[in-house]
């Protein structure tokens, strides 16, 4: 195999994706979850009839999450073939 | 008996059996033996990955222990339960395609087929396959003294009669059809618990006159149930935020998931699984949890946490529905104790018998060792968990933190880093492992260290060791393309 495979970097963005998503994941949720949470529970507001810190942090938070990955999916991860007897083919 | 509810159990159990028939006849015509009886030949599809991924992870714990856990401590837990919204995409995504190239290339069929390629190292071997034994033994000896306990619960059956049946229906079809018959099953599982909380958590909206109304009696029982910080205000940021090293990002190091990785057919099957499991692992976690924290309204007085979710389904659901609703629990177990039990025993046969006693071991020697030992695995694990040692369920205490702690630098250092080698690779498991007990030990006694969850600390030092010790006793560095030439 050829010093550099071309998959490999590929491999190697699609991993830092990985963990750009987590980390983006990981704030969202922190976020909304400990700023809107930390009031009083008398203040809260509501959405949807949940409090609004749940709402934004938990719920929305899978629906963006679950848009992002759509996205990564459909437009930045590239199709390879694994195995070596078909590496020519693309 | 309460036929109703056992009726669709039954039927569960039935489609089970046929599945594990039919992935024997295929394993019958493949060339590949061990490939295809630990890992499937490969060829998993996108929803069959997602969802063996999804439900592997999900085990008794997030489907009886978690919805418990919410109802007694509120909405808090249920933002703890989502940091596992990750584990739909991270793990897939980071292993990702190269970990798939890799270990088609060295032709590893477990995770510690590829950590002894990589390191050239039989101690890095014997440690991997001592900790999976030890902590997935016992890991599994605890689902099936849970499942055991949910089909007495359902049947009315004593504790010994439940815990046959069970043990019957998981070793039948690991023994006779492998990983693929695995992961399929779990696919059918998957499904049924997505649908299954979907129907439970609109049973128990209804119940308790829809949300708002929910909240509001939640808010008059104690108005800590709807904030972040669990019922007593003692639950804080630093201690859910440390879930996603455990649940969420840290499931990279678990065996049972990294041998998932290797699983699939090709890079489209992959970009499915990615779609389908962040979709469904999100939204079984967020409907099961909702519905432990709606339940407390609804049916308060509950003790055991466990029934918190056989209770508020037979509560709410017509007898039939929740036979349908309750075989999602069921699933979860069943699946987690089948992939634990296949990979334990390919730990054993594959990774020390086959490594180092027989290398030269013929097609249908390997065969029956193979199917034997998993049933010999099986029946042992019958026989512990009749009267389970205190031991056992201690070990599985930190079954899954102490696998992550040992085995994740290992992984992602020796996927991605050139530097990495094995004198780093078993410092990182042993002060991984060591760290954890220790850890673990000083929790329990004076209150968890820095405010965070057991894994946070060994994860870190696991790491620092890895590091540390690679560069201390450096080689030159290493290259796929080199190792693989």
């Amino acid at each position: 195999m050829p010093k550099g495979d071309w998959r490999f970097r590929i491999a190697h963005r699609e991993a830092l994706i990985g963990v750009a998503l987590a980390a983006f994941n990981i704030i969202w949720w922190y976020g909304f979850a400990y700023t809107l949470g930390s009031k009083p529970p008398e203040e809260y507001t509501y959405i949807l009839g949940f409090p609004a810190w749940f709402f934004w942090s938990c719920i929305a938070g899978l629906v963006v999450m679950i848009s992002l990955v759509y996205l990564v999916v459909k437009f930045v991860l590239k199709d390879m073939p694994f195995d070596e007897e078909r590496r020519d083919d693309l | 008996m309460n036929w109703q509810v056992l009726i669709p159990l039954l039927l569960l159990l039935a489609v089970i059996f046929m599945i594990g028939i039919w992935s024997n006849r295929k394993l019958n015509q493949s060339s590949s033996f061990i490939s295809d009886y630990f890992l499937g030949s490969r060829e998993l599809g996108g929803l069959v990955l997602a969802m063996t991924m999804a439900a592997t992870y999900g085990s008794a714990s997030s489907f009886l222990g978690g919805p418990g856990a919410a109802y007694t401590i509120g909405l808090g837990w249920v933002l703890l339960a989502m940091t596992q919204v990750a584990t739909g995409y991270f793990i897939l995504l980071v292993l990702g395609k190269k970990f798939a190239i890799v270990t088609r290339r060295f032709q590893s069929v477990t995770l510690i087929d590829f950590l002894k390629t990589r390191y050239q190292s039989s101690t890095v071997v014997i440690i991997s396959a001592l900790s999976i034994v030890i902590f997935l033994f016992s890991a599994m000896a605890a689902q099936w003294i849970g499942g055991a306990h949910l089909i007495q619960s359902i049947t009315g059956l004593p504790y010994l009669g439940a815990l046959f049946l069970f043990a019957v229906a998981v070793l039948v079809y690991v023994i006779i059809g492998g990983f693929r018959a695995v992961a399929v099953t779990d696919a059918t599982q998957g499904i049924i618990m997505f649908v299954g909380t979907f129907i439970l958590l609109i049973a128990v909206v209804i119940a308790g006159g829809g949300i708002p109304s929910i909240m509001n009696d939640l808010t008059t029982i104690n108005p800590n149930l709807v904030t972040p910080f669990g019922h007593d205000g003692q639950l804080n940021a630093a201690y859910v935020t440390s879930f996603w090293i455990l649940v969420g990002v840290g499931v990279v190091g678990l065996p049972q998931v990294a041998v998932r990785a290797m699983s699939y057919r090709d890079a489209r099957s992959m970009h499915r699984a990615l779609m389908i499991g962040t979709v469904v692992v999100g939204v079984i976690m967020l409907n099961m949890h909702l519905i432990g924290v709606f339940a407390r309204p609804v049916l308060p007085g509950i003790e055991v946490a466990d029934q918190v979710i056989p209770m508020i389904a037979l509560e709410t659901l017509p007898p039939w529905v929740a036979g349908i609703v309750l075989a999602a629990p069921l699933a979860a177990m069943m699946s987690t104790v089948d992939s634990l039990l296949l990979l334990v025993s390919s730990s054993v046969v594959k990774d020390v018998y086959i490594n180092y006693f027989r290398p030269q071991a013929s097609r249908s020697h390997v065969k029956k060792v193979s199917i034997g030992f998993t049933a010999f695995l099986g029946i042992i694990v019958f026989l512990l968990s009749i009267n389970p040692p205190d031991l056992l369920i201690y070990l599985n205490l930190f079954a899954f933190g102490g696998l992550e702690a040992a085995f994740i630098w290992p992984i992602i250092f020796g996927l991605y880093w050139k530097y990495a080698n094995k004198h780093g690779a078993i410092a990182s498991m042993l002060v991984g492992i060591i760290s954890y007990i220790a850890i673990y030990q000083y929790n329990q006694a004076y209150g968890d260290l820095l405010g965070v969850h057991t894994v946070t600390i060994p994860v870190v030092l696991s790491c620092i060791a890895f590091v540390g010790v690679s560069l201390l006793f450096k080689q030159k560095p290493y290259y796929f393309e080199e190792a693989l030439s």
